[in-house]
């Protein structure tokens, strides 16, 4: 939202990134760029990186070797002050919520305003509980306590403190994984829906085909510790690659693509 | 707080009729403001003009606190007319003004619940009844395993029970030794002032041979096995309660109680009147080192003396008493770990509990005790 900053095209360039845990080499030589205000989604088989990339990005691990530039920030020696700055401008939503156990929801979702803000109390708790209603939750929820959640409340208020401080980079790791078909299908477009109205750009780690096919703007396939491709869906189809192929040809991928077709 | 350099929004009022905002109306921004805006009022049924030319950067903060500034002097009869916003920020402040009018419509879903201080000392209360009712539970449960298990005693796990003698007993050998020789040391050392006085020097062995044999040696034994194994118990099975491995060993077939608590339990019995004994001699080794160096007691003068004064009932009666602790211990560690649930704070929580617990149990036991031999005479 800081409108300033939307000088340069590119939230996320990735180059030459090496990643070796003892002898496993994850990453060899990863390019990567994503651009303001799209939807990315990251794709790739378990133990192709993918967590391990996003790690990376949110300074949660150091790569290698290989430079990224997060904002137009270098994570490479980045002081920190720096890396503070930087991580209030994006928000992470975590696979099992990372929800603070012995807050209620709506502290959880109004702790980065609290911890960042001068802002009151109770303008701290309206604006929590409109970030819960943007991500689809009932009031009610935020005096509950995240064990009282289902799995994909739990993962809404995660987004939604996520979404707290109306951050310019959304990650979003596994959005819709064990979520009920209509839970998945209005996920989908909560994340349409907050690139569109605020601009956001999204990275996504995902399995889920619907939500490659509907809501992504491209598609980066991790494999070998590389990008093997990266375009829309229908541009990676033509592509004759069997780590991407696969993507396509199960019969769960015919019929996301059949789906998507009738449209 | 924020390290990020941003230009505080800030509101001016040219005229009695016009606003001039400026800055960032961030969520970082607005912090100082905040006041100003709720002091802020006009004559009624006039019309504010807004100049919103000036912001620099607006979010949902920015565009809630504005909006709700719009509707407190909408209800003043004033009307806000907002200039000059940037496209981009207007979108923004129309679904922020949507929300809030659509939220003014349901009801204040925000009552005080906070409990009086009668209604939380009557849940306190409650919640103590419940808690000793399930331990009663537990108790009952386990001594039903317990005796299915020693009636077909090729159902018992020998591995685990094994392995609990080691990693309970055995690798508490070098601590429980410590302790208890340090104990002796103390206990040597407070007496040798005041026996000197007397010249009764030899009585130290009385001393260190009684309060260590009958008192000493079990209980720091049990303390310390409590604060190690018991905590251990708790967060052991609490963990495995949050993880859903409870449910899951339910439903393969295997009763939680005989493979998680009965090993523990015979291991316990079995370790803890062992390790009393460690403790026995190295506390009495402490005294004597300490006899011999603050009042020269030799070592075989000491030890004369120590046979003829603690009987064989002196020690038995401090053995004896290690496998009621060690009840204790096993059985309040693994209640309290079957009673997890939620996340990990519940694990913390249940595994303090378990320890304050099982202490204060093997405290109360020990003074039961103390009522129940000079009752006997023993």
């Amino acid at each position: 939202m800081t409108s300033l900053a939307s000088l340069e095209n590119n939230v996320i360039e990735i180059s030459q990134l090496t990643t070796r845990f003892g002898e496993h080499v994850v990453h060899a030589g990863l390019d990567l760029v994503v651009r303001r205000a799209e939807i990315l989604a990251l794709v790739g088989g378990s133990g192709s990186g993918k967590s391990t990339l996003l790690r990376e990005i949110i300074l949660l691990q150091q790569p290698e070797s290989g430079s990224i530039k997060v904002l137009g920030v270098d994570l490479e020696n980045i002081s920190d002050a720096a890396a503070l700055a930087l991580r209030q401008r994006w928000g992470v939503m975590f696979q099992s919520g990372g929800l603070f156990g012995s807050l209620t929801v709506r502290e959880n979702v109004g702790l980065p305003l609290r911890e960042h803000t001068g802002l009151s109390d109770a303008l701290i708790d309206e604006i929590a509980d409109w970030k819960l209603a943007m991500a689809g939750l009932d009031p009610e929820v935020g005096a509950q306590y995240p064990t009282e959640l289902s799995g994909g409340m739990m993962k809404r208020a995660s987004l939604a403190r996520a979404l707290a401080l109306d951050p310019e980079l959304l990650f979003l790791d596994e959005p819709t994984a064990g979520l009920d078909p209509e839970s998945a299908d209005e996920i989908d477009q909560l994340i349409r829906k907050l690139r569109d109205l605020f601009g956001l750009s999204i990275v996504i780690i995902t399995h889920d085909l619907d939500l490659l096919w509907q809501v992504s703007d491209r598609v980066a396939v991790l494999a070998d510790g590389k990008v093997l491709g990266v375009g829309s869906m229908a541009e990676l189809a033509q592509l004759n690659i069997p780590a991407i192929r696969k993507f396509f040809d199960g019969p769960r991928g015919r019929a996301a693509q059949q789906q998507t077709g009738l449209r | 707080m924020t390290l990020i350099q941003v230009v505080p929004a800030s509101i001016a009022r040219t005229t009695p009729q016009e606003l001039a905002l400026s800055g960032s109306w961030t969520a970082r921004g607005i912090g100082q403001i905040e006041t100003q805006l709720k002091a802020l009022s006009a004559s009624s049924g006039s019309t504010m003009v807004v100049d919103a030319s000036r912001i620099e950067a607006f979010d949902t903060a920015g565009a809630w606190i504005v909006q709700k500034l719009r509707r407190r002097l909408g209800g003043e009869c004033v009307s806000m007319e907002i200039r000059q916003l940037r496209p981009e920020f207007a979108r923004l402040l129309e679904v922020v003004g949507q929300e809030i009018a659509h939220r003014a419509g349901a009801a204040n879903h925000d009552p005080d619940l906070s409990p009086t201080r009668l209604e939380s000392l009557g849940r306190a209360t409650a919640e103590a009844f419940e808690q000793g009712r399930a331990l009663l539970g537990f108790i009952g449960k386990c001594t039903f395993v317990l005796g299915r298990c020693l009636a077909h005693p090729q159902r018992l796990r020998w591995h685990p029970i094994l392995y609990n003698i080691r990693s309970a007993g055995f690798d508490a050998l070098p601590i429980v030794g410590l302790l208890s020789f340090l104990l002796g040391i103390v206990i040597a050392y407070q007496g040798a002032d005041q026996l000197r006085q007397y010249g009764a020097n030899i009585f130290v062995a009385d001393l260190v041979g009684l309060s260590m044999l009958r008192e000493f040696a079990p209980l720091i034994t049990a303390i310390i096995v409590a604060g190690r194994s018991g905590s251990a118990y708790a967060a052991q099975i609490g963990t495995m309660a949050v993880t859903e491995e409870i449910d899951a060993m339910r439903t393969i077939g295997i009763a939680p109680l005989e493979l998680l608590v009965l090993p523990k339990f015979i291991a316990l019995l079995i370790a803890l009147p062992l390790l009393t004994v460690f403790a026995d001699v190295l506390g009495v080794f402490g005294g004597m080192l300490m006899a011999r160096a603050q009042l020269a007691v030799s070592y075989v003068e000491f030890l004369d003396r120590f046979v003829k004064t603690v009987s064989v009932t002196a020690y038995l009666i401090g053995v004896g008493k290690a496998p009621v602790f060690a009840a204790i211990i096993v059985t309040i560690g693994c209640f309290q770990g079957f009673r997890t649930h939620g996340g990990p704070d519940s694990v913390g929580r249940q595994t303090t509990r378990s320890v304050v617990q099982s202490i204060f149990l093997v405290i109360v036991a020990d003074a039961l005790f103390s009522v129940a031999f000079s009752a006997l005479d023993l």
